[in-house]
């Protein structure tokens, strides 16, 4: 199979819709030249500014464009550039794109995505690296999709924006220029199905976003050190493939939870709550999150590194939870 | 398309009837508050009717509005049938929204009226999204975004006025200015004493309108109306205006914050009595029309009240589509 990056499948997913759905629109800051990640790049050229354009800066009234737009039967994809300019819409998001359908009884729907970049670039500080995920994932009404692959990039956005409801559609800044297989043919990736992406009769590492090949890595590592991991990837974070991952946890009783958001409060906590409740009789040992310490995350490398997870982190603390 | 420059003498009449459907319906529901029955925030616009009818006559039928917290009035002058609108109130099954948005969150997207935002500002953004839509879509409607004067404080507003006016989107927006944001005198918190000319600093027309005329602010909206739909962009209304009643839920008419001699001085220019005397209303004809708007109000009451309480089940629908 061909190998294409993160980017591209994006990239062709809006180039594919865009030309299936005459509604289906893109816009923010730079989307015209594509200058941030790339990935609305060269869109222009075919679609033209009327489908293709850019905004002042100005981001909550980008999402509430969206919004309002949505309302009248039109499929708006704004790219917010940074996750971390996500707090700038949440009233839009939360208050608007969330509610608008369940406040007026089912008379209004809402097909809008809003597709922006999260977790770490390299030093960028702590207004350009944090993951939010668990924030639209606590809100009734929106949906959250975590692209880990290229492959699931393009089909996750392609069926988003096929999607009825408000997506949240959190990409990962360092996964942009990644390359993975990429069918040349059409496909979509259905929303609330796990990808598992390797089996193993020891343990469950569930992983999210960036934190998936960080796991595949430590998997790798761990195999030599005879533990057999599975590595499971929700993919969709609302829906949640409770299913697999329960049904993973009944095989191998114990578990691991990787994100690359902070632990408090984060996914993690609450896949594990998922767990506790449904199968603890299930485990043989603790639930383990391995996470962003609680923290801003820091400028110097050092720091940067020592506050977020990776696959060193993943494997040592998988070790203590086999000693268990 | 459009309607004639002149209002003339039936016309008077409807928008006479028009302007008693939004007053009666809101004493109702104040007095229904009052009792219990109508729960919730409830912001009444009693005083303020003059600006929802004007808009709403300069206004085709397949245009939109978006409307604030205090949108009955906007919604009501869409067309929106009085029962299920009442019984929306009451939180009744039969509720416009099947009683899950209630008085702050009223939408009939049959009668054009996308939706009233229970946070100030938000309908601004959003009316420019209706906006850019229309101009992709190309047919021709323009929304009306209603918002209140303190919502012209914060960014939203700006946010929404700048990318219109770039973009030339077919919106009215249309300054509610019944100086208070809640016990808070514009005075106190609004750096122009005209919210108007706040439009220049977007190159849009901004208009100060008498919003105790219906007649004026007809023909300011009609203005504004045919230069959204002829592509020229949006314009800003600025209608000077007073609520009779309190900000919600029993606050007192005057008092708190607002004196008794300031709230009779703006009666004297009633809306109600206004109308009547430009339109040469008869006392037959105001009796009866008055008549009439209470029979119906009794009856939607009567709907409301009578109507079942929602399904509990029914919580779990339409969050998402």
């Amino acid at each position: 199979m061909r190998e294409i990056k993160y980017a591209e499948a994006l990239r062709e997913a809006l180039a594919e819709e865009m030309r299936r759905d005459q509604r289906v629109f893109v816009y923010g800051e730079d989307v015209e030249l594509g200058y941030a990640f790339t990935v609305c790049k060269g869109l222009i050229d075919e679609f033209g500014r009327e489908r293709v354009f850019d905004t002042p800066i100005c981001e909550q009234t980008i999402v509430g464009i969206a919004v309002g737009a949505s309302m009248m039967g039109m499929r708006p994809v704004p790219e917010i550039q940074f996750c971390d300019l996500l707090p700038m819409c949440m009233d839009q998001i939360c208050n608007s794109a969330a509610k608008l359908r369940y406040m007026s009884g089912g008379q209004v729907s809402l097909p809008l995505v809003v597709r922006s970049p999260a977790g770490k670039w390299g030093s960028f500080g702590a207004q350009h690296s944090q993951t939010l995920d668990a924030w639209f994932t606590h809100v009734p009404g929106l949906k959250v999709a975590v692209p880990a692959t290229p492959y699931d990039a393009k089909g996750l956005l392609k069926t988003a924006i096929r999607d009825d409801s408000p997506v949240l559609f959190i990409e990962r800044k360092l996964l942009y220029q990644i390359p993975g297989p990429v069918p040349e043919e059409e496909y979509l990736v259905p929303f609330g199905e796990a990808r598992i992406h390797r089996e193993g009769k020891d343990l469950t590492i569930v992983a999210v976003g960036r934190m998936v090949s960080e796991a595949l890595k430590a998997a790798e590592q761990l195999e030599k050190e005879g533990v057999q991991a599975t590595v499971l990837d929700p993919r969709t974070l609302v829906p949640l493939d409770t299913k697999a991952i329960l049904d993973s946890v009944r095989q191998t009783h114990r578990v691991a939870i990787v994100e690359e958001g902070p632990k408090r409060a984060g996914v993690g906590g609450e896949i594990a709550a998922l767990i506790a409740e449904e199968v603890v009789d299930e485990l043989d040992a603790p639930i383990r999150r391995i996470a962003a310490l609680d923290t801003p995350i820091p400028f110097s490398p050092v720091l940067e590194n020592y506050v977020l997870p990776n696959d060193r982190k993943i494997v040592e603390a998988v070790r203590d939870l086999m000693s268990i | 398309m459009g309607k004639a420059a002149e209002i003339s003498g039936d016309r008077f009449r409807v928008l006479y009837r028009k302007l008693m459907t939004i007053r009666r319906f809101e004493e109702k529901v104040d007095e229904f508050f009052r009792q219990g029955k109508v729960i919730g925030a409830v912001h009444t616009s009693v005083g303020q009717e003059a600006v929802a009818v004007g808009v709403a006559e300069a206004l085709n039928e397949n245009d939109l509005v978006i409307a604030t917290h205090r949108g009955h009035g906007h919604c009501l002058m869409r067309g929106a049938e009085l029962k299920p609108m009442m019984a929306e109130l009451f939180g009744k099954a039969t509720g416009l929204c099947k009683g899950k948005g209630g008085s702050m969150h009223i939408v009939d997207v049959k009668k054009g009226m996308l939706g009233a935002m229970g946070i100030v500002g938000a309908g601004m953004p959003i009316a420019a999204g209706v906006g850019l839509a229309i101009k992709m879509q190309k047919t021709g409607q323009v929304c009306a975004c209603f918002f209140g004067d303190n919502s012209s404080n914060g960014g939203p507003f700006h946010e929404s006025l700048n990318v219109s006016s770039l973009w030339k989107l077919p919106v009215v927006f249309v300054c509610e200015n019944n100086l208070y944001g809640i016990s808070v005198s514009a005075k106190k918190s609004t750096s122009v004493q005209d919210i108007a000319v706040r439009g220049k600093g977007y190159d849009i027309p901004g208009v100060v309108v008498d919003g105790m005329d219906v007649v004026a602010v007809y023909e300011a909206a009609r203005e504004a109306v045919k230069r959204a739909r002829s592509g020229k962009g949006p314009s800003l209304l600025e209608c000077k205006t007073y609520r009779f009643l309190g900000h919600s839920r029993g606050d007192p008419p005057y008092g708190p914050y607002r004196t008794k001699e300031e709230l009779d001085s703006w009666k004297k220019r009633d809306p109600r009595l206004l109308l009547i005397k430009q339109g040469g209303l008869t006392p037959e004809e105001v009796e009866q029309i008055d008549q009439e708007v209470s029979e119906a109000m009794e009856e939607a009451v009567r709907y409301a009240e009578e109507s079942p309480l929602p399904d509990v089940r029914t919580a779990l629908e339409h969050v998402y589509a």
